[in-house]
């Protein structure tokens, strides 16, 4: 029988105690002398958060599929097991074969937004492996973060040994065969990475050196050895028709936050809003082909038993053949109690016809997300989604019996004014206007419009790179306006509007744009307990501001500072496809409320049509 | 039709709560293309119901499910199916038809029998068990004891509830066999009667001291309790026609 690493006496004491025992239903299970590497697959949040994320179920399968690798998982403690473990010294241990963490050859770390920061330190210091790269020895495992935030993965260069820039599909292969080369040579870890660094993909932080202007702004950011390259290009998957795919993703016994199987139907999106991250880094737009999709989904539902399918994209409604793909799902596993759940839609008349179908009605909401109020604002975000087009979808969802609307907006964006605040509102109550509208004896009772905002934060390799934040106080202003406009609407009874704190949003403008100066003041708040920051519970602004006095840090020189043109970015060594030249001139179509076509209507000439694939390469070899 | 399930949970599966157990096995069924029934409705769910919550920390050799299927494959074919796709820690030990006047598990239980040893690395109280055991339990008229609920406290004679209690020396360390009465009425659980019979020694018990093991669980006629597994009967190739 499997040896636990903890015992009954602390299992039977911790929350959920079989986040910590492996066992799930499609866990791999191998002989750890059988293999050449061993790595750990790390999502650094809580069991549940962590087990709904698809990327470590590809890279799980298709590491796993090596037989010379075993991969494994592990995610963060939950605070009460923190405890335990540090007051009792436990190693952090995989959950396949409840193995320390540090005596693996790797420790991957997916790192999928700013606020896991510190739960990357955490699961470092409780793994017992020295939180700085540079203390690490011949026995400690390499460290490799991967996932969206490592297009600025500067302010964490101290704690990674290497970063994956990209797609994990492509080049995991080369550095596994280096690794193996490397273990059996008998060279040290610094020859081991600046081989690594040759891998297209692979950036080496150790391996660079920044300088700095009189005024805080990078001066040079250059490899401190002959033979690295000085840019670091963006991994993508040329052919998403036949890229790796679990055909038995891992399931668990307790609910994740996510508790069903996904079906990824494309990677990309061709809408190009200049807000969006996932739009520029994932470009090109690449579909997969149906045949495979109906097969992949059939195998996935049958070797897990979910009965919940979701189609996954950053905008569904742009898959090609997305009407037969969804008739195909429902007429195959409807009658056998399989849920299709269908996020990223755009309301049309297929779409509800088709949620008619999979959803009850009655209590199921509409999503839409317009981003900003006004068309003006619109315009500036290139969200290509009109006044006319909302209510019409809404007017069409009132009369197929809906009453619940969600609508989510940004506050905050660039160039945005009072007027474009109160419009949120006043979009809100035309779509009130437009249910009451329908005769009384056929609506059921009033409807339900939610308004959720968020700040926005600019990111790398979009177009509002160059943009500025604003004070805590600003973005609260913000909501208030907003929620003073709502009242003042006719049909304020209907409306709803929640608002985040304005705390976390400045924090994540500091990291997401930030350098690896920064690194000093993470060490900092983790030393001072800040741990699952993405947890409001857990949250406390002060530490972080106390943390960066200590260090040295103004956190306003990161959101608060105007950018120039030619300002040298921490990201700007990586090659994301889209060229700087194209973010510039769609910031500056931004502030000249100049709208941009999506990549199907016609080709803004991004650059990431030097990758050859997706609707770059679309219905090309035809004409 | 009905069909009983009779199951172990051994292993790190007691770490697994009961809801999480009733999700396993509604994925379990799918994946073993088990022909289930589901309810009417517009999000229809299986037609599953289990005999008694098992509490997390306890193994067991005895537990049941009822799941009503529109057409079963024999016992035989049905129990391979379900265990292919298991995980270690769980496994289907029998699959009968119940008859329609057969009660449904959840309501049938009346009795349960429990294994408690003790797990390694802790001390058995110095004393002389049956002598104890018999001035404890068979002696005395009426063995009154105070149970916290969530609401109240509420006095309880474990005489009525408690069918046997027994002790083996196994390797030097006493083992605990009990009797109790389960379910929906009178639900006593081992760690009552444990922490009952540890103050009678004079010594504090410590539930982590202890494994406790579910053996089986039964239900009640006119002459005494029956397991829940000998309910129904086995499918055959050929009963099944």
């Amino acid at each position: 029988m499997r040896k636990l690493a903890l015992s009954d006496e602390i299992l039977l004491t911790v929350e959920k105690p079989a986040r910590y025992i492996g066992n799930e239903v499609n866990a791999v299970t191998k002989n750890p002398l059988d293999v050449d590497i061993r790595f750990c697959m790390c999502f650094p949040d809580v069991y549940e958060i962590g087990m709904s994320h698809l990327g470590i179920q590809i890279l799980y399968d298709m590491f796993n599929r090596r037989d010379d690798v075993y991969c494994e998982r592990v995610y963060s403690p939950w605070m009460d097991l923190h405890r335990i473990l540090k007051e009792k010294e436990i190693p952090l241990f995989a959950l396949e074969s409840q193995d320390e963490v540090r005596k693996f050859d790797f420790l991957g770390i997916t790192i999928q937004y700013e606020m896991c920061y510190t739960n990357i330190l955490q699961i470092l210091d409780l793994s017992q492996i020295p939180i700085l790269a540079k203390e690490r020895e011949l026995n400690h495992p390499f460290v490799i973060g991967g996932g969206p935030c490592v297009y600025n993965p500067e302010p964490l260069a101290d704690f990674f040994d290497l970063f994956y820039i990209g797609e994990g599909e492509t080049s995991y292969d080369a550095l596994f065969d280096l690794y193996k080369d490397w273990k059996a040579s008998g060279k040290s870890r610094r020859e081991f990475l600046c081989g690594a660094a040759k891998i297209p993909g692979i950036y080496v932080p150790s391996l660079y050196r920044v300088t700095y202007r009189g005024d805080g702004v990078i001066a040079d950011f250059t490899p401190d050895e002959a033979g690295i390259p000085k840019k670091v290009e963006k991994q993508v998957v040329t052919h998403m028709t036949g890229a790796p795919y679990p055909q038995k993703p891992l399931v668990p016994f307790i609910q994740a936050t996510q508790d069903r199987v996904v079906l990824e139907i494309q990677r990309g999106c061709i809408r190009g809003c200049r807000f969006c991250q996932a739009g520029m880094i994932y470009r090109p737009t690449r579909e997969k082909d149906i045949e495979e999709l109906k097969r992949q989904a059939y195998a996935i539902l049958k070797n897990t038993g979910q009965d919940e399918i979701s189609l996954s994209s950053l905008s569904s409604s742009d898959y090609s053949h997305l009407k037969e793909l969804v008739t195909y799902l429902i007429e195959e596993f409807k009658g056998q109690g399989v849920n299709i759940s269908l996020p990223s839609l755009r309301i049309d008349a297929f779409s509800l016809d088709v949620m008619g179908k999979v959803q009850d009605i009655k209590k199921s909401s509409l999503t839409f997300a317009p981003e900003a109020g006004s068309q003006r604002l619109r315009d500036v975000i290139n969200k290509g989604l009109t006044e006319e087009v909302i209510l019409e979808g809404a007017g069409a969802a009132f009369a197929g019996g809906w009453n619940k609307v969600k609508l989510y907006f940004m506050l905050g964006l660039p160039t945005e004014t009072q007027e474009d605040q109160e419009a949120i509102a006043k979009l809100a109550n035309q779509i009130a206007v437009c249910y009451y509208e329908i005769p009384k004896e056929q609506r059921s009772g009033k409807c339900q419009i939610t308004i959720s905002t968020s700040f926005f934060v600019p990111k790398p390799f979009t177009p509002f790179q160059w943009a500025v934040m604003y004070p805590k106080e600003h973005y609260l202003n913000c909501a208030k306006t907003v929620n003073e406009a709502v009242r003042a609407q006719l049909n304020k009874k209907s409306i709803r509007y929640n608002w985040h704190e304005a705390d976390v949003t400045v924090l994540e403008g500091v990291f997401a744009r930030g350098d690896r100066r920064l690194g000093k003041a993470i060490l900092r708040a983790y030393e001072k307990g800040s741990i699952f920051n993405a947890w409001s519970d857990f949250f406390d602004n002060e530490v972080w501001m106390e943390a960066f006095a200590e260090t040295g840090i103004d956190p306003d020189f990161y959101t608060l500072r105007e950018r120039t043109w030619d300002e040298i970015f921490p990201w700007d060594f990586i090659d994301a496809g889209v060229t700087k030249e194209f973010l510039r001139r769609e910031y500056e179509n931004a502030l000249a409320g100049t709208v941009t076509e999506n990549c199907r209507a016609r080709c803004s000439g991004c650059g990431a049509a030097k990758y050859q694939g997706g609707v770059c390469v679309e219905n090309k070899d035809s004409v | 039709m009905k069909i009983r399930i009779r199951f172990r949970k051994y292993g790190v599966m007691k770490f697994v709560g009961h809801l999480d157990i009733m999700r396993y096995f509604q994925k379990c069924m799918r994946r073993a293309g088990i022909d289930i029934a589901y309810s009417q409705g517009f999000s229809p769910h299986q037609l599953m119901s289990f005999a008694a919550p098992l509490g997390v920390g306890i193994t067991s050799d005895g537990e049941y499910l009822d799941i009503e299927v529109n057409a079963a494959k024999s016992s035989e074919e049905s129990l391979r199916a379900l265990n292919e796709v298991m995980v270690e820690g769980m496994e289907a030990v029998s699959y009968r038809r119940l008859k329609d006047t057969d009660k449904k598990a959840m309501s049938a239980v009346a009795a349960a029998a429990y294994q408690v040893s003790l797990k390694e690395g802790y001390e058995a109280p110095d004393a002389d068990y049956e002598a104890a055991i018999e001035a404890f339990y068979h002696k005395p008229e009426e063995i009154l004891i105070t149970k916290q609920t969530k609401k109240s406290e509420k006095i309880l004679d474990l005489k009525k509830l408690v069918y046997d209690f027994r002790v083996q020396i196994e390797e030097h360390s006493p083992v605990f066999y009990l009797k109790l009465s389960a379910g929906s009425v009178d639900n006593v659980k081992p760690e009552i009667v444990l922490s009952a019979f540890y103050r009678f020694l004079g010594e504090p018990f410590d539930p982590l001291s202890v494994q406790i093991h579910r053996l089986d669980v039964y239900g009640e006629t006119d002459g005494g309790f029956f397991s829940l597994g000998d309910a129904g009967e086995e499918i055959t190739a050929i009963n099944n026609e």
